[in-house]
């Protein structure tokens, strides 16, 4: 059906021409569902965007055949080549938040597609939307249909986006990382659904995704790339189970194991590359400093914590509608460990980590640092010692650094905030010094942060939050934005710095491979409720809440299944 | 919705209250009211009594209360340079400057809005840049300048239009409009146009700003990605959801436009309530001052809670939230 062949895209700028995809060939048959993986940088969105015809304005297709059918997609006039769009290629892109009109109702959506693409009456064309948000898993559709998008959950509303690609009944679906933004429930119920179109509309399906355990899961045929160029290609089950290629197996030994336990994360390295290497001559200031306070970091203890945020009035005199975020949670992370918290989303683990790091105003509850009273928000003065002790590294690295401050900037802040450096030289040196431990070139101390890919950029995170020689640090889903070499890069810094530094660390992420990997003991949260705590291993082992079953159940994970 | 409504009145009456002591406070302690209303020969005794009858002695508290019971009653009191009520001459003046100002807003609006989608959806074509261009030069010159250049082109080389005041109103109960003779209209359009071409640019600027950072976001890609055809996403997914942030700035705009109103008015003569406000400073007609003062800020305070309610009937999620 649709047919690549030799596709070269070439992005020009200032600086000159980059090839950003080269000599790539794929096909795709009805029905099918053909993956494209590989790291970030490798390509894959570019060729999706060139077989939509909606490349950026800087790159252009610079050699290859596209074909769809009969039709050449690379002679298409402007009009002709929108015609198509929706007609019988159609998209849905990553972020389910941000890809539908906030201020029309999915009714709308969907009765102006499918309108755009056939002669129908309004009313036909409504009933088929709604036949289409039932197909598609929507309860209660013909009410639901005149909900505006914010009105539905991340889930519901990434099915709409699949409803709203699908009720022109396109021959083709680009899927551009369909459910990276996504919990793993969810993920694993959206990926159902792509199946089963494929099955029993015949559509085809491209799947672009950074995460081999979703290919795994729902494609018949895969394609590796990297660099822009074709690794390694075929069906699912030969690539994974007998991959040829040593970046395929690189790719695929980098996935955390769920099934153990490893020292360290793997990098998708071929044999024979070389890497980075930390300046450790550099670096040696910085670790010094922190070995200087000895001894590990301090127990926290955690007993009936309870949020609640205030809901919206129903009326002008009505009862708030209150929402309880946390109920009743009682969390002991012991000295110099690492605690993994884990749940899905909604459940509650980002506001236990802010309850504690004092940005969140507990409800009832009390926690202790090493026995002595941590306490809560609006009792905590700003020159409590526990702000220096307690620190967080965020989700996101593109929001969590001021963009106006340059890195050394951010680095020393701590140092002369919290008193520790007197001296404005020594914290130059120090916070140079701390870039050269977290693995940074010492010159980046001069640049700003838009400068740095978000790997980088969460070095300079947790760089900043080590330089306030912390005693525990939280850390907020601190690669869940990141693809997996970057992944790995990060869990290792961060596993390096807890072991020799001796930080006890609350780990949070919705990943429970990563989890496993990294932690010591091991929390479960479901509505706001603890469902399960203990020992990492046992519980990987065997966990004993029917939930945690299920949510180890749900975890994609690599090749295993071949 | 109620909710919402109730609380944004609530906040309205608490700037109320504060502008209007502000402007108590300039009429009692700017000065002193007897010495603007007496003369040498009036004798020490003659303004203790006079002192005693306007209640001056009183505590600032009851003082101020009355001040606002008057206002609220419509009773603004007296200028002190015409002895004329000032409720009457505000408004006399009052339609004078609300028709300039909407009209003034109306050629803002009719020509920047769709002068800033245009120059969005064609960011790099020759008529655009020019039209930026132009603009900047617009918006780099003074107002009263441009009022000048107008009238020089307008009204003495080509002799089209008239060059100072206000012709050819007729008069509906106490409003007097100039929106229903040609004379009125021909008088009108050069003091609004050079009140609404600074407001122009900048409404032009901000849509195309507004607009191009909306078509580049998920929704309309997703859009464009699914074929619905370019002129609904242009001026049905684009355009709406450019006009959220361009609506409150229209609406302070307004407030301005009526509030600064004063250059424009002076340079064409146009007798509004700038001009009325420049003849109390130049003659200190505190009072007549202070109650320009609360007649703006009730202007601001009402055109802002307009915008907050027409905020709630574009944007559905602040309409829909307790179904949700």
């Amino acid at each position: 059906m649709l047919s690549v062949e030799g596709l070269s895209v070439r992005f020009t700028d200032r600086f000159g021409a980059a090839m950003a995809v080269e000599d790539v060939s794929l096909s795709v048959e009805r029905g099918e569902i053909h993956g494209l993986v590989g790291e970030s940088g490798a390509g894959k969105s570019t060729i999706g965007a060139a077989i939509m015809g909606l490349l950026p304005a800087a790159g252009q297709v610079a050699a290859g055949r596209m074909t769809l059918g009969e039709t050449d997609l690379r002679t298409l006039s402007p009009v002709a080549a929108h015609r198509l769009r929706g007609k019988r290629i159609s998209m849905i892109f990553q972020d389910p938040q941000t890809s539908l009109n906030p201020l029309m109702t999915v009714e709308a959506q969907l009765i102006e597609t499918i309108l755009a693409h056939e002669e129908m009456t309004v009313e036909a064309a409504r009933r088929r939307a709604i036949d289409l948000l039932e197909e598609i898993g929507i309860a209660n559709a013909p009410a639901r249909i005149r909900a505006y998008p914010h009105q539905f959950s991340g889930g519901m509303r990434q099915r709409v986006v699949i409803a709203l690609a699908l009720c022109s009944n396109p021959e083709l679906i680009i899927a551009d990382e369909p459910t990276t933004a996504l919990d793993v429930a969810v993920q694993a119920q959206v990926l159902d659904l792509i199946r089963r179109l494929a099955k029993t509309r015949g559509v085809g399906f491209i799947l672009i995704t950074h995460d081999i355990g979703v290919i795994a899961q729902v494609s018949d045929r895969v394609t590796v790339l990297r660099d822009g160029r074709v690794m390694e290609q075929g069906p699912t089950p030969r690539v994974l189970g007998q991959p040829d290629h040593p970046y395929t197996k690189a790719l695929m030994a980098a996935v955390p194991p769920l099934d153990r336990r490893l020292e360290r994360f793997r990098l998708p390295r071929v044999p024979g590359e070389k890497m980075a290497q930390v300046e450790a001559d550099k670096a040696r200031e910085a670790e010094d400093w922190l070995m200087e306070e000895t001894g590990s970091g301090p127990a926290l203890d955690l007993s009936g914590i309870t949020v609640r945020f205030r809901g919206e009035r129903r009326g002008l005199f009505g009862p708030r509608e209150d929402f309880t975020a946390l109920d009743d949670v009682s969390l002991s992370v012991r000295a110099g460990t690492v605690m993994g918290l884990v749940g899905e989303s909604g459940s509650g683990k980002s506001t236990l980590a802010k309850v504690i790091a004092a940005l969140v105003q507990p409800a009832a509850g009390e926690m202790r640092l090493d026995g002595v009273a941590l306490p809560p928000m609006r009792a905590r003065r700003r020159a409590d010692p526990s702000r220096r002790l307690v620190q967080m590294v965020f989700q996101d690295p593109y929001s969590s650094l001021n963009s106006r401050h340059r890195v050394l900037d951010v680095l020393s802040e701590p140092l002369w905030l919290y008193g520790l450096e007197p001296d404005a030289g020594r914290r130059d040196r120090l916070a140079h010094a701390m870039l050269a431990l977290v693995g940074l070139p010492v010159a980046a101390a001069d640049r700003y942060p838009h400068q740095f890919s978000g790997g980088q950029r969460q070095r300079i995170a947790v760089a900043r939050a080590l330089l306030s020689r912390p005693g525990l640090l939280l850390c907020d889903e601190p690669t869940s934005a990141l693809d997996v070499s970057i992944q790995a890069q990060i869990l290792n810094l961060l596993k390096d710095m807890q072991a020799r530094f001796g930080l006890t660390t609350l780990f949070i992420s919705h990943n429970l491979a990563v989890v496993r990997q990294m932690s010591d003991d091991i929390a479960v949260l479901k509505d706001g409720r603890l469902v399960e705590t203990g020992r990492s291993e046992a519980f990987f082992a065997a966990p004993d809440a029917t939930y945690s079953r299920d949510l180890l159940a749900q975890t994609p994970c690599t090749g295993q299944q071949f | 919705m109620v909710a919402y409504t109730a609380k944004r009145l609530i906040q309205s009456v608490f700037v109320m209250v504060a502008v209007a002591f502000l402007a108590f406070s300039l009429f009692a302690f700017v000065g002193d009211p007897v010495a603007q209303m007496t003369g040498v020969e009036t004798s020490p005794e003659d303004r203790a009594r006079l002192r005693e009858e306007l209640g001056l002695n009183d505590p600032v508290v009851v003082q101020f209360t009355r001040f606002t019971g008057d206002l609220l009653r419509g009773d603004f009191g007296y200028s002190f340079r015409t002895r004329e009520p000032i409720g009457e001459m505000i408004l006399s003046r009052l339609p004078a400057t609300l028709e300039l100002g909407t009209v003034a807003l109306l050629i803002s609006l009719v020509v920047g809005i769709p002068a800033g989608i245009y120059t969005a959806l064609r960011p790099r074509g020759a008529i655009s840049q020019s039209m930026l261009i132009g603009t900047l030069i617009g918006v780099s010159i003074p107002t009263f300048v441009i009022g000048i250049l107008l009238i020089f082109l307008f009204g003495v080389k080509l002799g089209w239009l008239p060059t100072y005041g206000r012709g050819g109103t007729v008069e509906i109960g106490w409003w007097r409009s100039s929106l229903f003779t040609a004379q009125g209209w021909r008088s009108l359009i050069l003091p609004a146009v050079t009140l609404g071409l600074f407001q122009l640019t900048l409404t032009m600027r901000l849509v195309r700003a507004q607009m191009m950072e909306v078509m580049r976001t998920d929704h309309i890609r997703f859009a464009i990605a699914r074929g619905v055809p370019w002129r609904s996403i242009r001026y049905r997914h684009a355009l709406s959801n450019t006009m959220i942030p361009v609506i409150t700035i229209i609406g302070l705009q307004f407030g301005g436009v009526i509030a600064f109103s004063i250059v424009t008015e002076s340079v064409f003569q146009w007798p509004g309530m700038g001009l009325l406000f420049l003849e109390s400073i130049r003659f200190v007609d505190i009072p007549v001052m202070s109650v320009y003062l609360v007649v703006i800020a009730f202007f601001f305070v009402l055109i802002n809670l307009a915008v907050d309610l027409l905020y709630v009937a574009i944007d559905p999620r602040l309409r829909v939230r307790e179904s949700a």
